[in-house]
């Protein structure tokens, strides 16, 4: 059995904070320049480059990437050796809190959803445990802007629809958010399971790095095709027209119900930030 | 091709800014988002004054991060302006001349673009840093108590920017996207 302090939970997630939101993940700085080398359209291509100089410019004067730095989506995979001295959930709160103030990072959480009314701390934060075996803790901050949340779609679809229809889904999600969710995009994808377990896998894929694909051939397939077709849309950076609409794409896959194919897209944008530490 | 802006301007200035071209924009923005339009609006129901001067203005739909001590404004890049359509027209109308954003906007907007000479000039979604840049001096000028949705005003320098929609019924989403689906036949 391991104890770890709520402390050092606070002090985890107030720093993963401010290194997500100041930070981009390697695997997606990697899949932009690669698709700024490839992008045949001068405007696109130029859109891209600015999209670059704006990591380096974050960099250079401790700036978010983004000014939404979201609502703090924390992941925990908790072993079940693991003892949690103090308030679990609290410690993560305090360490939202705790990050958003020091880092100069915007609050953008309201404590009502029809009421309104800004918290001041960007908490509460949007917390998932998955209890794991062993004694670890792995903690992960994906903060999550809702440029693009807002474009996010669930259907439930008919099995019938296939994967034709799962794959026009995702297609037409990606064509009507257009340039809103700040493209080029990257997709999180669920298929499966029931109405809540679907946007749940939706957001658990977009914390799959970009350089890792489905470890079922079928999925990984899939995959490829549909980045391939979104990628022929034409909507372009920024939605200006141009090859790159979207810098990549996971799908997360469930059992379903036989009557059952539910769908659901977790659209991100260019800026999809995530940090993780293990304690 | 592109053009050098300085606000407040006039509806000749923009003549000839065509969808896909490119500005650099100098001179004052007021930053306005979803709450304080919401209270434009309300003011100018109750027949009270706005806290700026329309005539020629530029607004930014943005909410900043805060600024850290000796920076001038935090990350600053714009949010979705598909929130501002239902006022947007209405402040268009009243000689507001410049809509700074992202993303789409409704066909009521693109009217009054074209019925105002106005123009709708995308800034880089997600690119706040790169923006922030730009801002040489900020003052909260109303309703601090919006927090990051106060509005601001801001004298900016060299803002790089995209015209969308022009006052010729001119959208950049929809022949940006087409004129590269074009290219590639």
């Amino acid at each position: 059995m391991k104890t770890i302090s709520s402390q050092a939970i606070t002090d985890t997630v107030a720093s993963l904070c401010i290194q997500a939101n100041l930070h981009l993940p390697e695997d997606v700085q990697a899949a932009l320049t690669r698709f700024r080398q490839q992008e045949p359209w001068p405007l696109a291509k130029q859109t891209l480059t600015l999209l670059q100089d704006n990591l380096d410019a974050a960099d250079r004067n401790r700036l978010p990437i983004c000014q939404d730095t979201g609502m703090a989506c924390v992941f925990v995979e908790l072993g079940t050796d693991v003892h949690i001295e103090g308030d679990f959930e609290a410690a993560i709160h305090e360490g939202v809190r705790k990050g958003y103030g020091e880092g100069y990072l915007r609050k953008s959480i309201v404590s009502d959803p029809l009421r309104r009314g800004n918290t001041g701390d960007n908490t509460p934060a949007a917390i998932t445990v998955h209890l794991v075996n062993g004694d670890g803790c792995r903690i992960t901050v994906a903060p999550k802007g809702f440029g693009s949340e807002n474009m996010s779609r669930i259907k439930m679809l008919k099995p019938s629809d296939g994967v034709e229809g799962f794959k026009e889904f995702v297609l037409e999600t990606v064509q009507l958010a257009g340039s809103n969710p700040c493209p080029p995009v990257i997709l999180g994808i669920g298929v499966g399971g029931s109405f809540d377990k679907v946007a749940y896998l939706a957001k658990k894929a977009l914390l799959r790095p970009l350089d890792r694909s489905h470890p079922d051939p079928f999925y990984a397939k899939l995959e490829t095709d549909l980045l391939e077709s979104i990628n022929a849309l034409g909507i372009g950076p920024q939605g200006f027209g141009g090859k790159t609409t979207c810098l990549g794409l996971a799908i997360e896959a469930m059992p379903t119900h036989v009557a059952g194919l539910p769908v659901a897209v977790n659209v991100s944008c260019h800026a999809t930030r995530r940090a993780s530490a293990a304690l | 091709m592109e053009h050098k802006l300085t606000i407040p301007c006039t509806a000749a200035d923009l003549a000839g800014f065509h969808a896909g071209d490119t500005v650099l924009l100098s001179g004052i923005v007021y930053t306005a988002r979803d709450q304080a339009h919401k209270r434009m609006a309300d003011a100018l129901d109750a027949g009270e004054p706005l806290p700026f001067d329309l005539q020629g203005s530029a607004i930014y739909y943005v909410g900043p991060t805060p600024e850290r001590p000796g920076q001038v404004i935090g990350s600053a890049g714009p949010t979705t302006s598909g929130r501002m359509d239902a006022f947007s027209s209405r402040l268009l109308d009243l000689g507001n001349l410049v809509m700074i954003g992202k993303g789409k906007r409704s066909d009521a907007v693109k009217e009054a673009v074209v019925r105002n000479g106005a123009v709708y000039l995308a800034a880089l979604g997600g690119a706040g840093a790169l923006m922030a840049q730009c801002v040489m001096e900020l003052e909260i000028i109303a309703w601090p108590d919006l927090g990051c949705e106060a509005v601001r005003k801001l004298l900016v320098e060299d803002m790089p920017l995209t015209v969308v929609l022009d006052p010729y019924g001119g959208d950049l989403y929809e022949s940006g996207p087409k004129a590269y689906l074009d290219s590639t036949l």
